[in-house]
């Protein structure tokens, strides 16, 4: 492998974009009235680490997520009624958290292909 | 750099060279939560129980996480051999002899329990009690360090509680009683004296927040301390007179009692205490914030202090969960 193929987890900072990227995300998912309701019972610290991996992986690095896991993870939420609007509603967060940080938009396109891969498994279909 | 020996509770493993500690934990198949491997997602946080871990592999963690050397074990390259806990470590007890009861108000006792060597705890964390017949309920410190010898506890009666009724009216001065060592995660560490703190507790949730004050007030702490103490009813608050000479004696702590139920005395005031100290704090940016009390009431302020600026990093929190609901 050459030197100059960096994946897009480390062309977007790594680790330190993921601890950026973790408050601005979760600040606009719990100031939004449309999905707030699913975290009402979550403790959000344990989420928070939760949501860093989750977007370590978004990110396109290293990780451990496989569909049955994201199934598992969110069955109860879909009880709850998760559904596309609130899928996209995460989307819509998770973008405009990457345009805060000034991430490139051919970036912020890769992060959105990698998250929009998760919704079947994430709505349970 | 040589391959290192990883000792756990049932293995001993070894770690070769430039190996993370994770991947050799991997490659032995010893069973370990794990997820990114890059030191994001923290799952794979175990503990060294023989000193220090190399710092590189204690990347994010908090504070009092680093104290009690955590560290992360897909970061970890040990630099020697490492002693290291993977999940909950069993607890040992040390029996103590009760040395004070005294009620703090009608439903809260103030037990002290004093031992023949020095213990090494922190305000604010928690100990098991274990009666004889091996009931045990988890009470939080509420004095500091200073007393290494003693530890005071503040025990709210509950409705059919069968250790705290039993700690009220059966326990007796001179009994022995068998406590735990001190676990816990919710309390001061003197690295940022300047920060500000905000304290909030329902009930015997004064208990550890009280010991932290103590704790930071000893350490010269420069910051403003803010405490919100909470009850339905006044009835349920105590230390005011305690606070009140204590916010005299130091002029950046400053004490709010609370009450949620019924109009409010003069010098009380009226809402839930998590509810005054948000409205009356603009932004928690940088602030430590201290939890304590109620689960409900620990959860919501957590998250509604993160959206006011404080970071998760910087919130410490215990929820009070009870098997039996309180005395009304």
């Amino acid at each position: 492998m050459s030197a100059t193929a960096t994946t897009l987890y480390e062309q977007l900072g790594g680790e330190a974009a993921v601890n950026a990227a973790v408050d601005i995300f979760y600040r606009k998912v719990l100031d939004d009235h449309r999905i707030n309701r699913f975290f009402d019972h979550t403790d959000m610290e344990k989420q928070a680490a939760k949501q860093k991996a989750f977007l370590t992986m978004a990110f396109g690095g290293p990780n451990n997520y496989s569909g049955a896991d994201m199934r598992r993870g969110h069955a109860h939420l879909v009880k709850m009624g998760l559904d596309d609007s609130h899928f996209d509603a995460v989307m819509e967060h998770l973008t405009g958290t990457l345009r805060e940080l000034n991430v490139p938009q051919n970036l912020i396109d890769q992060v959105a292909a990698i998250a929009e891969s998760t919704r079947t498994d994430v709505l349970g279909r | 750099m040589s391959p290192k020996k990883i000792t756990t509770a049932d293995h001993e493993i070894v770690c070769q060279e430039g190996e993370s500690v994770l991947d050799a934990l991997l490659r032995e198949h010893i069973d370990i939560p794990y997820s990114c491997k890059e030191g994001a997602c923290q799952s794979c946080m175990i503990r060294s129980t023989d000193g220090a871990p190399p710092t590189n592999a204690q990347k994010g963690l908090k504070d009092v996480l680093k104290h009690q050397n955590y560290f992360l074990a897909c970061l970890c390259i040990p630099h020697e051999d490492m002693h290291v806990s993977i999940g909950d470590s069993p607890v040992t007890f040390t029996d103590g002899t009760v040395t004070g009861k005294e009620l703090l108000n009608p439903e809260t006792l103030l037990l002290t329990i004093e031992f023949d060597e020095p213990l090494d705890f922190y305000a604010g964390q928690f100990v098991n009690l274990k009666r004889a017949d091996g009931l045990i309920r988890s009470y939080s410190i509420a004095n500091n360090r200073v007393h290494a010898h003693k530890l005071t506890f503040h025990i709210r009666r509950l409705a059919g509680g069968r250790f705290s009724e039993w700690a009220h009216q059966e326990l007796a001065v001179g009994d022995k009683i068998a406590v735990s060592d001190p676990q816990g995660l919710c309390y001061y560490l003197p690295n940022d004296l300047e920060q500000n703190m905000l304290l909030v507790g329902t009930g015997s949730g004064l208990a550890p927040l009280a010991g932290i004050i103590e704790e930071a007030l000893h350490h010269g702490h420069r910051g403003e301390i803010h405490l919100y103490h909470g009850s339905r009813e006044v009835d349920g608050l105590y230390w005011i007179d305690e606070m009140r000479q204590l916010a005299k004696a130091h002029p950046n702590f400053h004490y709010t009692p609370c009450v949620s139920r019924g109009d409010a005395p003069a010098g009380i005031t009226q809402g839930r205490a998590n509810e005054v100290a948000l409205a009356a704090l603009p932004s928690l940016k940088e602030w430590r914030v201290y939890l304590c009390g109620h689960p409900e009431m620990v959860n919501q302020t957590k998250r509604k202090a993160f959206l006011k600026g404080a970071s998760f990093q910087n919130i410490y929190s215990d929820a009070f969960h009870v098997a039996s609901s309180t005395l009304e």
